[in-house]
């Protein structure tokens, strides 16, 4: 049996992976698509760590508290911050090419809502670049993958969870993969926003709604974060550091409006309330001169071109915000341990209390290593007090899940579930976005509801037993509903405005809500309340 | 507007046939979700972030390699799926050999040395470092018509990338296994670097590794049994 089964390749897997097996453990990935489609390669801006003596661990702290606006764990930012700069150096040895400064060290650029230049960056494929190193280093060690292998379900028996269901997408065959340990690194559930957000399709949160259904428990699902830079029509992302540069946001007479480097839920915010205005909005880099915008953003440079024909260096772009990164996931402490025995999660389907109500610029690969290097620990920690377990196979998880999507062939396909997707982006974009009231999320949810009774009525055009994509974002399209759901109770139950998450008709911060909001489901039934922050574990 | 994709079912027969579509939608991969969530569910392809970084909506288009989702189409286009891979399904096809060929190159830093890397080392493997693996520039290889077992245009430019990275000390190995179905291969006709989204030039990366072999002591194989008619031809129009 595997010792350690991690579900996921992105930043966050590929990381867990190295270190489990580092330690000496039996290693299995398992992900939905190849580790190089995974929604890392799409950050681009940087990796922050304190690197300069002039920098300080403890500022580090601050900032990221501060962004977190009363949800951050001290504890769990600390250990990030402190442990950032080796993680850096274990990044440099794998291999990743990191930006050099005159002196010949990595390179470091100021992002939006940090007191020093923090981001360690390689040009603006920070992303790409370590997620192909890690890719890389993977293959040295001869990690063992399962491509293309979508997860269904967590098997858990006697409150332990054991293994995984997952589906083969070539032969649509479900399996059941047995393990001492499960990480969870699947990504967090932006598709939610689907039309409105800057993330890769595949971020359908199906880590995060399997533990939902195993009986973990979710927390700050509200918290979305809306980038305030996607290109206009087509939601590219034109990443902060074309701000961290000195870009300006400008509208139509090239008047700026806001200070570019507040942090992003404040920015966002003013560039929607200026469209909302029926102005248009702009990113303004031409004053950093050709020569500076092909050194520092050329992978913007040929988004813009690319995708709007527009030069960098002769015209300004125009932008809108767009959804981006979800604050919310599965809780866990700050050893990434879930509320399900032998269950893990680290990335952005995690809640670690690292970003609280808005992420700042540069944690999230931060927190993907960190923590994907931390829960290999604890999860190979926990093997050895572990007790042999006797599993008796097939599990009813594995028959169960077997007989659902041989079921789903048989739906009878009467309401097309992606005319649903589409318009739940839409409602989810303009109601559960920048601007939220009680009113209209209350609609939403009612939509939502009616869309979870039709589920069954929904289903598949496409009958093949061959690598059948429409079964695949069918079974998304579940996650989503069932995601989508916690979402907006959990917005609806925070009556304040914090951080990302604003409400109109309760426009303050609260004091009494400085908590997680906690979703989970009790005999099927969703169930939201507020949990203390945990500061002591 | 409309635009033809070679589709592939392995149960149906033909297996393989031409499907023509109407769509109302510029981009390719637009195009493609059009047809798929309103016109026909079954039409199988990859798709990831939609911004070109991924890699993973490689498809040809008329012949040529394309990202789909920076491709803007036109009047009956046609998409069919890359070449040289196992066709699964429609656009679908079998990435498998990906991991084998990049283990077999050594294309991963092995030995580190630290080393001081200035601003121009790490500019010297900027550009290699930023391949996304989308297999263009595979399929628009015409090596693999004789040879699957080539490690191919981005198998080797990551190998100079590692290569030329001061970190890595054990340069040597690299070389050592790019030697056979590696860069003497090559046919230098550079279509992987005209199809290379993210304009990497493998020929020229492919070159470097040749003179890097050259100064290691390695030396071409087709032209290292010079005697006569069949040097390297692989056969002998003689007789003899």
């Amino acid at each position: 049996m595997t010792d350690i089964l991690i579900i996921g390749s992105g930043g966050a897997g590929l990381s867990a992976a190295l270190r489990a097996k580092e330690l000496g453990a039996s290693v299995l990935v398992v992900s939905k698509t190849y580790p190089t489609h995974s929604q890392t390669s799409q950050a681009q801006g940087g990796i922050n760590a304190v690197m300069h003596e002039n920098d300080g661990i403890e500022n580090h702290v601050n900032d990221t508290l501060k962004s977190s606006h009363g949800l951050g764990d001290v504890n769990a930012i600390q250990t990030m911050c402190e442990n950032a700069k080796e993680n850096i150096e274990w990044l440099n040895i794998l291999g990743v090419p990191f930006s050099r400064d005159d002196t010949s060290h990595i390179a470091q650029r100021k992002l939006g809502g940090a007191s020093f230049a923090r981001a360690c960056y390689s040009s603006d494929y920070t992303g790409l670049k370590i997620l192909h190193t890690l890719y890389d280093s993977c293959i040295k060690e001869s990690i063992n993958f399962l491509h293309e292998h979508m997860l269904l379900n967590f098997i858990v028996e006697n409150s332990t969870v054991v293994g995984i269901t997952a589906i083969d997408l070539q032969t649509m065959e479900v399996k059941e993969l047995l393990a001492k340990s499960v990480i969870v690194a699947t990504g967090g559930y932006i598709a939610l926003y689907n039309g409105f957000n800057t993330n890769s399709n595949s971020t359908t949160g199906d880590g995060i709604a399997a533990a939902l259904r195993a009986g973990a428990k979710l927390s700050n699902m509200e918290m979305i974060q809306f980038h305030p830079t996607a290109i206009k029509g087509c939601n590219v992302l034109m990443s902060e550091s074309a701000r961290g540069e000195g870009g300006y946001l400008v509208d139509e007479q090239d008047n700026r409006f806001i200070d570019e480097l507040k942090p992003r839920d404040e920015v966002a915010r003013a560039i929607y309330e200026k469209i909302q205005e029926k102005h248009e909005v702009f990113l303004d880099v031409r004053h950093l001169g050709l020569e500076k915008i092909k050194e520092a953003i050329p992978q913007e440079r040929r988004l813009a071109y690319d995708f709007t024909n527009v030069k960098l260096e002769e015209e300004k772009i125009s932008i809108n915000p767009a959804a981006h990164y979800c604050m919310g996931g599965i809780l866990v402490n700050k050893e990434a341990k879930t509320t399900l025995k032998n269950l893990y999660a680290c990335g952005e389907c995690a809640q670690t209390n690292i970003h609280g109500a808005n992420r700042l610029g540069g944690n999230s690969l931060l927190e993907i290593i960190t923590f994907g290097k931390i829960a290999a620990s604890s999860a190979y920690k926990a093997l050895k007090k572990d007790t042999k377990k006797q599993i008796t196979s097939p599990t009813k998880q594995f028959l169960n899940d077997t007989a659902f999507i041989k079921a789903v062939y048989d739906f009878p396909n009467k309401i097309n579930f992606y005319e649903k997707k589409e318009f739940m982006g839409k409602i989810f974009f303009k109601n559960v976005g920048l601007f939220r009231n009680d009113l209209n999320m209350k609609a939403v949810l009612s939509q939502l509801r009616q869309w979870q009774k039709e589920f069954s009525f929904m289903g598949i055009g496409d009958k093949s037993r061959i690598c059948n994509k429409n079964l695949v974002e069918f079974i998304e399209f579940g996650n989503m509903l069932e995601l989508s759901e916690t979402v907006v109770i959990s917005a609806i139950s925070r009556c304040e405005s914090r951080g990302a998450h604003f409400r109109s008709d309760h426009p303050f911060e609260v004091k009494d809500f400085a908590k997680n909001s906690v979703a989970y489901k009790v005999d099927g039934i969703l169930a939201v309340d507020f949990e203390e922050l945990n500061h002591e574990n | 507007m409309k635009i033809k994709i070679l589709r592939f079912d392995e149960n149906k027969q033909p297996q393989q046939k031409e499907f023509e579509y109407e769509v109302s939608t510029f981009r390719l991969l637009d195009a493609l979700n059009e047809i798929k969530t309103k016109q026909d569910n079954s039409l199988t392809f990859r798709q990831g972030c939609g911004s070109g970084v991924c890699g993973s909506c490689a498809v040809v288009v008329n012949g040529v390699e394309k990202l789909a989702c920076k491709t803007h189409i036109q009047e009956n286009d046609i998409v069919t799926p890359l070449k040289y891979s196992k066709v699964i399904r429609d656009l679908v096809v079998d990435l498998n050999h990906q991991e084998q060929f990049l283990k077999e190159a050594k294309a991963y830093l092995n030995t580190f040395e630290e080393k001081e890397i200035t601003k121009k080392d790490e500019k010297s493997i900027e550009l290699q470092s930023s391949c996304i693996l989308c297999q263009s520039c595979f399929s628009s290889c015409p090596v693999y018509e004789v040879n699957p077992k080539f490690l191919g245009p981005y198998v080797l430019t990551r190998v100079l990338r590692y290569v030329n990275d001061k970190k890595e000390s054990n340069t040597l190995e690299k070389l050592e296994a790019i030697q056979e179905d590696g860069i003497w291969d090559c046919t230098l006709c550079g279509n992987c670097t005209a199809v290379c989204p993210q304009f990497i030039d493998p020929k020229t990366d492919i070159l470097n590794l040749r003179t890097k072999s050259y100064q290691n002591g390695y030396t071409d194989p087709n032209l290292s049994v010079n005697t006569g008619f069949d040097a390297g031809f692989g056969f002998n129009p003689n007789g003899f």
